[in-house]
């Protein structure tokens, strides 16, 4: 019940981070280098990178560290695995998203969650190349050049707006670099993403 | 025989009346307890109680389809709204916001009582320690959002934990706030009436009131849509938005109101056949009407019987009583046709009392059946025969109107003796099919028998798909497996379910089986709580050791001042009860797991079974079994409820066909003793035996597997067929093959056969039509084995005739 209900927030992160693969795709301004960065990335079939996330949160003194591999396989297939601290795995696969966690396998469908399922509407169609798409879910502004751009996401969907403020995605050309999550309370997740 | 004339007709009314009088007061039951067993094992009790009374037989299953989404949503919400509002309801769940929040505030306030991890240890510098450093690792995990709220006050994760254990099973998905189905295509509800299963009339009351509730509901929301000018349209596309409802008080109550409604169609319509069959042969009314007496009288006495006897009668006990009409018409046919030949008492009465104590034999041992049913199936045929034969007897001759005589039927007999005469050169076709029979027997005798006790439940094969269907969606199969810990009171059963749960524990880490449910989960006994509440340090302590845990951890004592206040308020709070629960999911939930009977308390500890790659596998009992043997064993049983139901099941056939045998026996020594010889009470039980044969190789090759009710059946083809067989042992002087010359007594004798038989076939012929199993299975057994049963007397009794030329009848 609940259980399932408070992985929605973990989620997001994922959601986000399988959106901005694709994000440069689509933007109104700047358009010309954007098609060319969609291009690219469409290229890409699948990628494995490492990955590194810092959670900065009010009651901590120090920001959580924690890191592992993110997995992508087109068209919709996306896993977070973290080694460390402790062993898990996120795994969006079309609808349904699995987590494991020790000795528990949780699996929901995201079409369930009608909060949710807006993002997750917004990721199919942009990967499909459907450029408004992102645009009925976020407010999105687009910074820099193909070579070293810069996204801000802003929730338009009130329930989503409540907890998230802004989503910042960075990269060069095909590249995501980072991905940091700003929380209304003031909290804020930064995901560095390596090479693969 | 030489009492007043009158006497007799005086104390069969006097009779009448007092059965009139019992039958008017007589309980009757159409529920299905008749057909639930009398368990003759512990854990078969147990399993039986579980049917009867236990959490499954209380639950309803709900769905809502059609319409749109929204408009099923809002429609779930209404409806649970006002069944909520009922007090035959325990409980109404459809998913909704309110109560997973009063759960989950209930869980939170109540955590450090109710979590496992809770021990003195887990509050020791290094506990504490290793407890708040694991949450904040999860702070980076998906659960980090919720762990992050409750980190100030719940620090060490007992609330994650307790989630986590608590969340074994997967929930419905939820959409628009209430749950639905995987496709969405359905809003579904979980409701819990008050009433048992086995109570067929409070689970009617619940259906209805469910029923009545969904129409106020639609009317609502169609009298709220009608200002909305969009939505209607959208609704009309898809059809209007309908209930569906399932589980096994629905079953009891559909099952129920099919046999209530079936018994009557049924005995109508056979009556009417019979009656029409009388009319025809006879063209008389009074005939007809005097002809209906002993029948009527039979009947009567055997609800009464019934109604003494067990205190309460069964539906399908009268569906089974249809039966008796093609019994007990067949005396007065016997009486009025063959009556046209000189004094019948003498020539055909000592036949007919023959073939009547034969019946009765048959029907006598069913009356030893631990099938409650089946026994109310032989004392209302056992009374009903005798009063129907005594009534033929002595009552009937006193009510025929002087110089009463039913048209000439030699010519019918005479007619029938032709097409025996042709069918005779083809007597040894009998010996054929009965050899083909055996071999169709022999080859089959893997597949013979039906071990389903679902077999004998009226409810279709669509209503059970259905049921699983729903199931399915809601994510709550079937439990298989149930560890029960009998107890003399509360608090020992909530220990023992404490003890048992440890151990099921062990073998959820070893993924024996995927999780289990327990009372003591939401309602630790009081032991326990002690123990956690004792494990819980003071203020000041708890202060210093805080202190010196998070030295090098980046959270700070200071912030933690809501963990220091909940742990002194559960230090210091009063101890859970039944009562705390009110309000939540899980009161019902307890109660279904922790209830009492008339031998003390019991815990229910239903068991998930392990799921590999997605696919839930089979439990392996006999570590389930071994692990729950080094408890207290003689307290816990652990219940496989397919295998009791299907034990059970076994054992009923089991004994069902001994009883059959043994009221098979008992015929053959009847007839040996008052036939007085082997041969002849051979020649009357060879043509029975054939068509008992026939009949199973026929249900063989249709494709039905055999089950109690064909094997009471084929008794029944024996009790009745006998019947035939002795008239052909009396009148053996039937024409040799090819002449179909007969002299008028024959000929009364072969045409009151043909009718009697016909009245038999048509009243078994009925039944076959129904849809409840049981009558079902014997319709189809009996009516062709009594027509088989009589050709074959015919047949056979000519082919031994020169054996028995000596006797005389």
């Amino acid at each position: 019940m609940r259980s399932v209900a408070w992985l929605a927030g973990g989620m997001f992160a994922l959601i986000v981070l399988a959106g901005g693969r694709c994000l440069g795709a689509e933007q109104g301004r700047g358009a010309a280098t954007l098609q060319q960065l969609m291009g690219l990335l469409a290229q890409r079939k699948h990628g494995e990178v490492p990955y590194v996330e810092e959670d900065y949160l009010s009651v901590l003194d120090r920001p959580v560290k924690s890191s592992g591999v993110l997995v992508y396989e087109a068209p919709d297939h996306l896993e977070k695995r973290t080694l460390k601290p402790k062993e898990e795995s996120l795994v969006l696969d079309g609808d349904e998203l699995t987590v494991r966690r020790g000795h528990r396998t949780h699996r929901l469908q995201l079409s369930s969650y009608p909060q949710v399922a807006p993002l997750v509407d917004a990721i199919r169609d942009t990967l499909a190349g459907n450029e408004q798409a992102l645009e009925r879910v976020f407010k999105v502004r687009f910074a820099g050049s193909l070579a070293d751009w810069k996204l801000e996401l802003t929730p338009l969907d009130r329930d989503v707006a409540l907890q998230v403020r802004r989503i910042e995605i960075a990269g060069a050309r095909d590249a995501i670099h980072s991905v940091e999550i700003l929380q209304v309370d003031g909290d804020r997740s930064v995901m560095t993403l390596g090479t693969p | 025989m030489k009492a007043p004339r009158g006497a007799a007709l005086l104390v069969w009314a006097g009779l009448a009346l007092i059965a009139l009088w019992v039958v008017a007061r007589a309980r009757y039951s159409a529920d299905l307890s008749g057909f639930l067993p009398q368990a003759p094992t512990a854990a078969q009790r147990l399993l039986v109680e579980q049917l009867r009374q236990g959490v499954a037989s209380r639950l309803i299953i709900l769905a809502i389809q059609g319409g749109d989404e929204q408009e099923r949503a809002r429609l779930s919400r209404d409806l649970a709204l006002r069944l909520r509002a009922q007090p035959r309801f325990l409980a109404v769940e459809n998913g909704d916001q309110a109560t997973a929040r009063r759960d989950e505030a209930f869980l939170f306030a109540h955590r450090y009582l109710l979590s496992g991890t809770v021990t003195p240890e887990r509050f020791s510098v290094a506990g504490l320690k290793a407890a708040i450093g694991n949450t904040i690792d999860l702070l980076a995990s998906p659960a980090g959002m919720l762990a992050k709220s409750w980190l100030t006050s719940d620090p060490t994760g007992e609330m994650v934990t307790l989630l986590d254990r608590l969340s074994g099973s997967q929930p419905p998905q939820t959409r628009d706030g209430v749950w639905v189905s995987p496709d969405g295509a359905r809003a579904l509800l979980l409701v819990r009436t008050r009433a048992a299963g086995s109570d067929t009339d409070g689970q009617q009351q619940a259906v209805a009131a469910i029923r009545a509730a969904f129409q106020q509901s639609r009317a609502s929301q169609r009298a709220a849509g009608g200002s909305r000018q969009t939505a209607p349209a959208g609704a009309r596309a898809r059809g209007q938005p309908q209930l569906i409802m399932s589980g096994p008080g629905v079953f009891a109550v559909q099952a129920r109101q099919t046999i209530e409604s079936q018994v009557m169609r049924l005995s109508i319509i056979s009556s009417a056949l019979i009656i029409a069959l009388l009319l025809l042969v006879y063209r008389s009314v009074p005939a007809l009407l005097l002809g209906l007496i002993p029948v009527a009288s039979g009947a009567l006495a055997g609800i009464a019987a019934v109604a003494l006897g067990f205190g309460v009668v069964q539906g399908v006990t009268l569906g089974f009583g249809v039966t008796l009409i093609g019994e007990g018409v067949d005396y007065s046919i016997y009486l009025f046709i063959q009556s046209r030949t000189g004094d019948w008492r003498r020539s055909v009465w000592p036949t007919i009392r023959l073939g009547m104590l034969t019946s009765v034999c048959g029907f006598a041992v069913l009356l030893l059946s631990s099938f409650p049913g089946l026994a109310q199936l032989g004392l209302y045929s056992l009374a009903g025969v005798l009063a129907a034969g005594l009534v033929t007897r002595f009552v009937l001759p006193e009510l025929l109107p002087r110089g009463f005589r039913i048209r000439d039927l030699t010519p019918i007999g005479r007619r029938a003796a032709h097409v025996l005469a042709k069918a005779r050169s083809g007597r040894s076709a009998v010996a054929l099919i009965a050899i083909g029979a055996a071999v169709v027997l022999f080859l089959h005798r893997q597949q013979l028998w039906s071990h389903d006790l679902s077999a004998l439940s009226p409810v279709p094969q669509a209503a059970q798909s259905l049921d699983a269907r729903l199931r399915a969606d809601l994510g709550a199969p079937d439990v298989r497996y149930l560890v029960i810990v009998s107890a003399p009171d509360e608090q020992s059963a909530l220990e023992g379910a404490e003890q048992v749960g440890a151990e099921l524990d062990g073998l959820v880490a070893r993924d024996v089986i995927a999780g289990y449910q327990s009372a003591a989960q939401y309602l630790p006994s009081l032991a326990v709580q002690r123990q956690r509440r004792q494990s819980l340090p003071v203020p000041a302590v708890l202060g210093r050791r805080l202190e010196q845990a998070l030295s090098g951890m980046p959270l700070r004592a200071q912030r933690l001042a809501p963990f220091l206040h909940d742990i002194e308020a559960a230090r210091t709070a009063p101890p859970l009860t039944r009562a705390s629960l009110a309000g939540t999911s899980f009161a019902t939930l307890a109660d279904s797991l922790l209830m009492r009977d008339a031998d003390g308390w019991r815990a229910l500890l239903p068991l998930q079974a392990p799921v590999f790659a997605g696919h839930a596998r089979a439990i392996d009992a006999g570590l389930v079994r071994r692990a729950m043997s080094v408890g207290a064993p003689d307290r816990v049983t652990v219940l496989d409820i397919k295998a009791q139901a299907d034990a059970l099941y076994s054992g009923y056939l089991a004994g069902a066909v001994r009883l059959s045998l043994a009221g098979f026996a008992a015929i053959v020594v009847l007839l040996l003793v008052t036939l007085r010889g082997a041969l002849r009470a051979a020649r009357v039980v060879l043509p029975l035996a054939l068509a008992v044969l026939t009949v199973a190789a026929g249900l063989t090759l249709s494709g039905e597997r055999l089950t109690l009710l064909h094997v009471v059946g084929m008794l029944l083809i024996i009790a009745v067929g006998s019947n035939y067989a002795l008239f052909f042992d009396r009148r053996k002087k039937l024409p040799p093959a090819g002449d179909a010359r007969v002299d008028e007594g024959t000929a009364l004798t072969l045409a009151s056969l043909v009718v009697a038989n016909c009245a038999t076939v048509v009243a078994f012929g009925v039944l076959a039509f129904s849809s409840v199993p049981v009558l079902h299975d014997l319709g189809e057994t009996v009516a062709p084995g009594a027509f088989l049963a009589l050709v074959y007397a015919a047949l056979l009794a000519d082919a031994r005739r020169p054996a028995t030329a000596s006797t005389s009848g």
